[in-house]
């Protein structure tokens, strides 16, 4: 079966385009993830394809579905954003044929196709729907519940995962050639990491607002505070080290006024989710969590990177889209699971949907309240990619698990968990999430 | 700093060739007299290629934000690192942004709001490239 990228019109991009038609009517009910490294070990039981297949047959179980009634398959079939593997170095054909492969020897080792994933889980006989959702979970899971509620598939499995290699994330490929192509060096010959954009964003924000890069320490700490509470993440597996407002300060910096701890670590990691009607779900093992609404930015900025006045302007549609699409307000939110990776925006974020009535300029200021999993109002319980890695997804699985009542040490107890709202990545382009513990 | 060498392609191959005259050039559709950086193979705002043309710029602008990196993707600037990367807006549309390593500027010491001029440098394979250094 080829795969087929989403038609525009499955995103809602746009205002006025009311209540999502299908609300509530879309369920996800199984979670399923692989264990977390840092870096590929080169066995194939640890490949990036290995990995897929143990968070999908562990989705599979979670849900108590038998694998032939699952119709549908949502992934992204990129599984790093910087970490490529080298033109001349040998391809491990031991791993290549542990597995059935495709014609591309690198699927399932630097890359995830589709194809790959049929061919290696024979259990599933019954796929009638296949559709890439690129970049993140985040995107994955709006082309998955899109396709849910147009009958396109009715139990659709949705998959996002990354590989690692050895070597330093994005200091490959281009970034270690003596000359680059026209249009790449309009923006790349200056030598910017991947944060120094939003770092940009962050300076402008402080010098507007008159806040300081030292605001941030309770976000980290809470953020790394619920990453060890979160069994499925990298440091909760790895290294079980706290991280204190004074760790944080005297971190090194990336592209100051971004440091290192404002950039989350690159792992490998797979997760998967089932998504299912209502009335399938009755049958499943567990509690379904309703998807009200889903939304889309699709925004660009005029020139090289987004200005302050652009984050703004979108990060505030976005939370129009989500509460006009759910038929919900920001009052409704019993926390909000926003993307984190990189820190220094998950406060553009925050004021875009209004969370707990803050508005632009004022989350820093609320970062220093009680923002804690026990407190009324709990900020990033996931602990995000901060807490647990680099995987876009921990914000996705935090709010299923909560709103299901089984996330454990982690478990919100300041509020009851009723409704949440998690995506990402950018401010500008992005893909978000309404979830309920109700259909209504 | 020697920065990667520039091999131009077809799109930006105007902005380069001028760069090495030392002019700056900003592409521009002149369906709605606006101009756009990136380049691209269609306006941003009409959609349509065909009004496209290449306009050369005062070469002045101010500073609109910085950020300075210690830790560059790039192998060829890690020996240089930390450096300044500030954004410049132009004089002619404030909406049109440059990066810069703002020669001569002390690290960290970016006086954001500051004017600018264009200079060029030459990358290690000779192709020139804008730069900006603080006026006045």
């Amino acid at each position: 079966m080829t795969p087929q990228n989403p038609p525009a019109s499955m995103y809602r991009t746009t205002e006025g385009l009311g209540l999502w038609e299908h609300r509530g009517q879309v369920a996800a009910v199984g979670v399923g993830h692989s264990p977390t490294a840092r870096r590929w070990d080169g066995k194939p039981e640890t490949s990036v394809g290995a990995w897929s297949i143990l968070a999908l047959r562990r989705a599979i179980e979670d849900a108590g579905v038998a694998p032939d009634q699952i119709d549908g398959l949502v992934l992204d079939p990129v599984t790093t954003t910087g970490a490529y593997w080298p033109d001349d170095k040998p391809i491990p054909m031991d791993v290549v044929n542990a597995f059935n492969p495709t014609s591309d020897p690198l699927d399932g080792i630097a890359k995830l196709s589709a194809e790959w994933i049929l061919q290696n889980m024979p259990e599933l006989t019954n796929i009638q729907f296949v559709m890439y959702g690129p970049r993140c979970m985040s995107h994955a899971i709006v082309v998955a519940a899109q396709a849910v509620g147009e009958g396109l598939t009715h139990t659709c499995l949705v998959l996002k995962s990354w590989h690692n290699f050895e070597g330093r994330y994005y200091q490959g490929g281009a970034n270690a050639a003596d000359a680059i192509d026209g249009t790449s060096a309009i923006s790349r010959l200056w030598g910017t990491p991947a944060s120094y954009g939003t770092a940009l964003q962050f300076a402008e924000y402080c010098r507007k607002y008159g806040k300081t890069h030292d605001m941030m320490a309770p976000f980290i700490a809470n953020s790394r505070r619920n990453g060890l509470m979160f069994p499925e993440g990298y440091w909760a597996q790895h290294r079980p080290e706290p991280l204190t407002a004074e760790d944080y300060l005297a971190a090194r910096w990336i592209a100051k006024p971004a440091n290192l701890f404002d950039n989350d670590i690159p792992i490998m990691i797979s997760a998967a989710y089932l998504f299912t009607t209502p009335e399938r779900a009755k049958d499943m093992k567990q509690k379904p969590v309703y998807i009200l609404n889903h939304a889309s930015s699709r925004a660009t900025p005029r020139s090289l990177t987004p200005t302050l006045d652009e984050v703004e302007a979108e990060t505030a549609k976005t939370g129009r889209k989500l509460y006009e699409g759910a038929g919900i307000t920001a009052a409704d939110l019993s926390f909000e699971n926003m993307y984190d990776g990189f820190t220094l925006f998950h406060q553009f974020h925050l004021e875009g949907l209004g969370f707990r009535g803050i508005k632009f300029g004022e989350a820093l200021d609320f970062y220093q309240t009680d923002i804690s999993i026990e407190g009324p109002n709990p900020v990033s319980p996931s602990g995000g990619n901060i807490g647990s890695g680099r995987s876009r997804f921990w914000m996705h699985t935090d709010c299923i698990q909560q709103l299901q009542g089984r996330a454990g040490a982690r478990q919100v107890t300041g509020v009851k968990p009723e409704v949440a709202v998690s995506g990402g990545p950018m401010p500008l382009g992005g893909n978000f999430t309404v979830w309920s513990a109700t259909p209504d | 700093m020697p920065k990667q060498g520039v091999i131009p392609d077809e799109l930006t191959k105007p902005f380069w060739d001028a760069a090495n005259e030392e002019r700056l050039l900003i592409q521009n559709c002149s369906a709605c007299n606006r101009l756009q950086h990136p380049p691209a193979p269609t306006c941003h705002q009409c959609g349509a290629g065909d009004n496209l043309e290449w306009k050369e710029m005062s070469g002045r602008g101010k500073i609109y934000n910085y950020g300075v990196v210690f830790d560059c993707p790039v192998r060829l600037l890690q020996e240089d690192q930390a450096f300044n990367v500030a954004v410049i807006m132009l004089d002619e549309d404030p909406g049109i942004q440059m990066y810069s390593h703002l020669p001569g500027t002390p690290v960290d010491e970016v006086p954001v709001g500051a004017s600018v001029e264009v200079v060029f440098e030459a990358t290690v394979n000779g192709q020139k490239v804008p730069e900006w250094r603080v006026v006045g």
